[in-house]
C-alpha cells in the first residue's frame, strides 16, 4: 500500500512542483494571495477562488483523461455544457423542481457523450470529427432551448450547487472533489482503468485479448458528457441564468491541457486523473496571476502562452532525459532506471 | 415562440408579392440572432414597420453576408420601395448596392456601416459607441460631485470596437475629475460569468472597501459583477455604484431593485429613424444626413425600472 502511495506521488510530483511555482508567482503579484478569511458565512479567499472557479475545467479533465487514454478526445464538452446548463434553466422556469433539473440536464449531457461514442466506437469515425460535430451543432441546440436569450432563474436550490456552500465552502469545489474520487476509486479499485490503458495502447490487441472495446469506448465517451453536463449546470447555476452563446465557450481546450500539463499522452494510454486535476488547478492559477497582477487585458494571452510553454518545456521528454543524465551524472544511477524511463509521457 | 414567429416571417419573405400590397414595401436584411440586442433589433423593426402599416420583407442571413447579399438582390429582383441593411461584414457592398443604385431603391444601413462610396447608400443609422462611453463617464462625474472615487473597468472583448470606444468615451467623460481614478481595467469579455470572476479579482486585488465605483461596457458582465459583490458581502448600488451600457432588461431589474445605479441605451429601435428617414424621402425627395446618431439614453434610479424591465423583457433580449 505504502509502495502504491509511493509511486502516485512519483507521478504527479512534476505537477505538484509546477502548481506550486505558479501559486508563489501569485503571491509575488499579490502578497496576500495565501489569505483566506471566513466571512458572511463562507470561506473567502484567492486559494479558495483558484478551487471554486477551477471547477468547470476539472470537472471536464475527468471525463477528458478518460476519453484521451482509449486514444480519442472530446472536444464537444463545452457545446455540451451550454446545452445542460439550458437544459437545467428551462426545467426550473417552468417550474419542476432543482432535482429534477439537474437530472435532466445530467441524462441530457449522457446522451449527447452516448451519440459521440457511438459515433466513435460504432461507426469507428475519428474521435476528433465525430465530436466536432456536436461541438459545432451543440450551441445551436443550446439556443433552440433558450430561444436565443439568456435564461435566468431564481430557483434558490440550482443556483446552490454553483453559487453556494456548504460547511463554509463553495459548493463546485465539494462536487468536483467528489467525482474525481469517485472516478478514480472505480477506474483504480477495478480493472477499468488498466483495460481502458490497453485499449489506448493497442485497441486491435486489447480485443484480441478479450476486452469489449466497443463498450469501454462507449462508456469513456458517456462519462465525459455527464461530467460536462455537470460542468455547466454549475456555470448557468453561478450566474443564475443559461448563457447559451458563452457558457463553456473554448472551455474544451482548457479541458484538453490540463489533461497535458497532467502528464498525459495523446495518444493514448497510462492516464492519471489526479494529474489532470492538477493541471486544471495550474491553469485556473494561472488565469489568477493575470486577474491579480493588473496588467492591461492585452497582456492576458500572451502572459498565458508563455506560462503555458514553460509549463510544457520542463516537462518535454527531451528536457526530461537532460535532467536525468545530468543527475546520473553528478550521483550514482538510482535503484530502478527502466521504470523511470517508462514514467515519462509517451 | 419566437421560432415560430421566425418562420412565419421567412415564409412570407419567400411568399410571392402579394396584391394588396401597403403603401410601402421595404424588405430588410438581418445578420441574424446571434445576441439578444438582435433579437431585440428584429422585434423592434417589425414594430415599426407594422405601426406604419409598412409591407416589411424580412430576411435573416444567418451570420452569412452570401445570404445577405442574395437577399438584397431578391429585394431588388421583387421591386421594393426601399431597402434596410444590417452588414454583418464591413466589405464587399460595393457591387450589390450599385445595382440597388441602379434600379434606383434607397438603402439605409442600421446599426454597422460599410466600407463603400457614400453616394451608395442614402444613410446610416447607427449609435456612437464613444458617445455611450461618455454619457457614462459624466453620469459619474456628476453622481460623486467632487468626492473622492476609485473606479473599476470591466471591459469588452479585448480589440473589439465597443471596448475601445465605450473604454475611450468614458475616460473623456470623467477628464479633467482629479477625484475619479480608474484603479483596475480589465476584460469580462462581454459576459456574465467573466464578469463575474473578473469582479472577484478586482474586490480582492483592490479590496471592497475601497472600490467606489463598478464602470461595465455592457450590462451581462454588471450582472454578474453584482452577484460577486453580493457574495463578497457588500451592497452593490450603494456601497459600489454600478454604471453600464445597453440597457437590457435584467439590468433594469436590477436596478428596480437598487442593485445597479445607471445604465446607458444601445436603442434597438434603429428602424424607427430609418423609417422616417425613408417616408420623408419617398414623399417630397428629402435627402437626410448620411449619418443618423440615434439617442443614447441614460436611465438611473429615477426612471420606473420596474416597468421598462416588463415592457423590455418580450422584446427578445
Amino acid at each position: 500500500m505504502s509502495a502504491h502511495v509511493h509511486s502516485t506521488f512519483r507521478r504527479i510530483m512534476p505537477q505538484l512542483i509546477i502548481l506550486i511555482a505558479v501559486l508563489f508567482l501569485n503571491f509575488l503579484v499579490f502578497p496576500d494571495f495565501f489569505r483566506i478569511e471566513f466571512q458572511h458565512g463562507r470561506l473567502f479567499g484567492n486559494l479558495i477562488d483558484v478551487l471554486n472557479r477551477g471547477a468547470p475545467t476539472a470537472l471536464l479533465c475527468i471525463g477528458m483523461t478518460l476519453v484521451i487514454a482509449t486514444k480519442g478526445i472530446d472536444l464537444s464538452v463545452g457545446a455540451v455544457m451550454a446545452i445542460a446548463g439550458a437544459v437545467a434553466a428551462s426545467l426550473v422556469v417552468d417550474g419542476h423542481s432543482w432535482q429534477t433539473a439537474l437530472l435532466g440536464a445530467l441524462a441530457v449531457g449522457a446522451i449527447c457523450g452516448l451519440w459521440n461514442g457511438v459515433l466513435v466506437a460504432v461507426l469507428r469515425i475519428q474521435p476528433i470529427v465525430a465530436t466536432l460535430v456536436l461541438m459545432v451543432a451543440g450551441r445551436g441546440i443550446a439556443q433552440l432551448v433558450t430561444e436565443g436569450t439568456i435564461l435566468t432563474f431564481v430557483n434558490p436550490g440550482l443556483i446552490h450547487l454553483g453559487a453556494g456552500t456548504v460547511i463554509g465552502i463553495p459548493t463546485p469545489i465539494l462536487i468536483w472533489i467528489a467525482l474525481g474520487l469517485l472516478v478514480t476509486a472505480v477506474v483504480r479499485k477495478t480493472a477499468l482503468g488498466m483495460l481502458i490503458e490497453a485499449i489506448g495502447i493497442n485497441e486491435s490487441s486489447s480485443r484480441l485479448a478479450g476486452i469489449n472495446s466497443r463498450v469501454l469506448i462507449v462508456s469513456v465517451y458517456l462519462i465525459s458528457g455527464f461530467c460536462a453536463a455537470l460542468a455547466g449546470v454549475i456555470v448557468a447555476a453561478d450566474i443564475k441564468g443559461a448563457d447559451a452563446n458563452n457558457a463553456g465557450l473554448w472551455l474544451e481546450l482548457d479541458a484538453i491541457l490540463a489533461v497535458v500539463i497532467g502528464g498525459n499522452s495523446l495518444l493514448g494510454g497510462r492516464f492519471s486523473i489526479l494529474a489532470s486535476l492538477i493541471g486544471a488547478l495550474i491553469i485556473q492559477s494561472v488565469n489568477s496571476v493575470i486577474l491579480l497582477s493588473g496588467m492591461p487585458p492585452e497582456f492576458n494571452l500572451v502572459i498565458k502562452a508563455l506560462i503555458i510553454i514553460a509549463i510544457l518545456v520542463i516537462q518535454s521528454p527531451t528536457v526530461k532525459h537532460a535532467l536525468y543524465i545530468l543527475r546520473a551524472s553528478a550521483e550514482p544511477l538510482p535503484s530502478d532506471p527502466i521504470k523511470e524511463a517508462k514514467e515519462s509521457p509517451q | 415562440m419566437k421560432l415560430k414567429a421566425m418562420l412565419i416571417a421567412g415564409a412570407m419573405s419567400l411568399a410571392p408579392m402579394t396584391a394588396h400590397a401597403a403603401d410601402l414595401t421595404i424588405g430588410f436584411s438581418q445578420i441574424g440572432s446571434e445576441s439578444g440586442w438582435r433579437a431585440a433589433e428584429t422585434t423592434v423593426t417589425k414594430q415599426e414597420a407594422e405601426k406604419r402599416g409598412i409591407d416589411l420583407k424580412f430576411a435573416d442571413a444567418q451570420q452569412k453576408q452570401e445570404n445577405q447579399i442574395k437577399a438584397l438582390r431578391s429585394f431588388i429582383a421583387q421591386g421594393v420601395d426601399a431597402i434596410l441593411l444590417a452588414p454583418v461584414v464591413a466589405t464587399g457592398w460595393d457591387e450589390v448596392l450599385e445595382e440597388a443604385k441602379d434600379a434606383e431603391i434607397p438603402v439605409v444601413l442600421l446599426d454597422r456601416t460599410v466600407d463603400a462610396p457614400d453616394d451608395l447608400y442614402m444613410t446610416a443609422v447607427t449609435s456612437d459607441l464613444v458617445h455611450e462611453g461618455r454619457v457614462a463617464g459624466k453620469w459619474l462625474a456628476d453622481e460623486m460631485a467632487g468626492a473622492k472615487c476609485d473606479i473599476v473597468e470591466l471591459q469588452g472583448t479585448t480589440g473589439s470596437s465597443p471596448a475601445i470606444d465605450r473604454k475611450k468615451g468614458f475616460e473623456e467623460g470623467i477628464a479633467g475629475n482629479d477625484n475619479l481614478n480608474i484603479v483596475r481595467s480589465q476584460t469580462g469579455d462581454f459576459t456574465r460569468s467573466q464578469g463575474k470572476v473578473v469582479m472577484e479579482s478586482f474586490l480582492k486585488a483592490v479590496g471592497g472597501e475601497n472600490i467606489c465605483a463598478l464602470y461595465a461596457h455592457n450590462d451581462d458582465m454588471a450582472v454578474g459583477a453584482i452577484q460577486a459583490i453580493k457574495e463578497a458581502g457588500l451592497k452593490p448600488g450603494e456601497d459600489i455604484k454600478i454604471v453600464s451600457i445597453d440597457s437590457v432588461p435584467d439590468i433594469h431589474l436590477a436596478m428596480a431593485n437598487g442593485e445597479a445605479n445607471a445604465t446607458i441605451e444601445l436603442t434597438p429601435n434603429m428602424a424607427g429613424p430609418a423609417l422616417d428617414a425613408l417616408e420623408a424621402y419617398l414623399a417630397d425627395g428629402t435627402k437626410p444626413a448620411k449619418w443618423i446618431q440615434t439617442e443614447s439614453k441614460l436611465y438611473t434610479l429615477k426612471d420606473d425600472n420596474m416597468a421598462i424591465y416588463e415592457m423590455k423583457k418580450d422584446l427578445g433580449y
